[in-house]
């Protein structure tokens, strides 16, 4: 579709790795904020976006050059992401202290639904407050409001992404705002 | 206190997602005039959109593409094109695979055919393309004859094959069993056959 983006792909498809500098270059940023906001960790989100640059890299031969290279990277993306959140689930403690992160990654580690005390989440900065709230929406809730709010995608863009029907993309943006209505209450 | 229409909240993330249909539209505006409730409701959604975007673009970590290019799996490139070719092209691959392996076999196998071969004995008469056991004369061990006629006049102690050529003896003269082989599929199977008998006969 971009023809820019399709001749960076061709070249590295014939062994030109550095042509894919451009391409991470083009996208850093974008795939980095999907990541933070899906994981709510600086280290982890670096880490995930790095791996979904590497796999796309590694797997380059099979991107459609008619479809949206970020729609296939975003998916890339969020899948890692969605993989990590599951994995990490059950081995965290909220008294565990986690080496080398600041308090915002304390409440990354809280599961979803399990709030902190109020007078705690009202100290809290607002961009604290944002992420932390992010990271209290379920999984699939959280990656159709970050792509639709954060990225600002379409919603067919996002049904693309997640391969899953426009419909259900939709469902799960209204259950989303909802759900976030209902963790701010009347801020 | 008035009724909220139905599906007002559906109405609402409508409003919300900009695919709201004109009548819907209507029902609602009208119904968000009267109804605090609602009218709360629809605030607050709004509140958590205004909410969410206000989200702070991060900042990029620190060369952050030259460490995606430093890990970058390497020398895969001429690996990678064969790959590539291979994960095209199956049937292709496949057929010459097929191709390559039929003409080897054959070709091994014709090769040889055209020749005239005896199994050395001194007892035997070689004239010409014709193999003689002599009268009065045993043989004791198993006699191949390609390419050549065999004429048993004495006693083989053993089989006797003969390949692309005449066998002129009563069997009685022979212990072993008697084969004659005059095709090349007949002789491939041949072929095979002893193949896997040495094969065996090694492996004790």
């Amino acid at each position: 579709m971009d023809p820019l983006i399709n001749k960076r792909v061709k070249q590295v498809l014939k062994g030109d790795q550095n042509a894919y500098a451009d391409i991470v270059t083009l996208y850093q940023n974008n795939l980095y904020q999907v990541c933070y906001r899906m994981l709510g960790n600086k280290e982890e989100a670096e880490d995930a976006a790095q791996e979904a640059f590497i796999k796309a890299y590694i797997n380059l031969h099979t991107y459609d050059q008619k479809r949206k290279f970020s729609t296939w990277l975003y998916r890339i993306g969020t899948n890692l992401c969605i993989d990590r959140i599951r994995k990490k689930k059950p081995d965290y403690y909220l008294d565990a202290e986690v080496p080398g992160t600041e308090g915002l990654d304390m409440y990354s580690q809280l599961s979803t639904g399990e709030r902190l005390p109020d007078e705690e989440i009202e100290r809290m900065e607002l961009q604290e407050r944002i992420q932390y709230e992010i990271g209290q929406l379920p999984d699939k809730y959280r990656s159709v409001i970050i792509l639709k709010y954060i990225e600002e995608l379409p919603l067919q863009e996002i049904s693309d992404i997640l391969e899953i029907p426009l419909g259900t993309v939709k469902t799960r943006v209204h259950r989303g705002r909802e759900a976030l209505r209902k963790q701010l209450g009347d801020l | 206190m008035m009724k909220c229409p139905e599906h007002v909240v559906e109405y609402m993330h409508e409003y919300l997602d900009g695919d709201i249909s004109q009548e819907h539209e209507v029902v609602l505006k009208e119904h968000l005039k009267q109804c605090d409730d609602c009218k709360k409701h629809m605030s607050e959604l709004t509140n958590v959109i205004a909410f969410i975007k206000s989200a702070a673009v991060m900042a990029l970590p620190a060369n952050f593409a030259q460490n995606v290019m430093v890990r970058l799996p390497h020398k895969q490139k001429v690996l990678r094109g064969v790959q590539r070719f291979l994960r095209r092209h199956p049937v292709l691959i496949a057929a010459a695979v097929f191709v390559l392996l039929m003409s080897g076999s054959l070709l091994t196998v014709s090769n040889p055919s055209q020749q005239f071969a005896v199994t050395k004995d001194p007892q035997l008469i070689v004239e010409g393309e014709t193999v003689t056991v002599p009268e009065n004369t045993v043989i004791k061990k198993d006699l191949v004859v390609e390419n050549g006629n065999l004429v048993i006049e004495g006693k083989v102690d053993g089989n006797v094959t003969v390949v692309n050529g005449k066998y002129m003896a009563s069997t009685a003269n022979v212990t072993g069993q008697v084969e004659q082989v005059d095709e090349t599929f007949d002789w491939l199977w041949y072929k095979m056959k002893s193949g896997f008998k040495k094969l065996f006969s090694n492996g004790e």
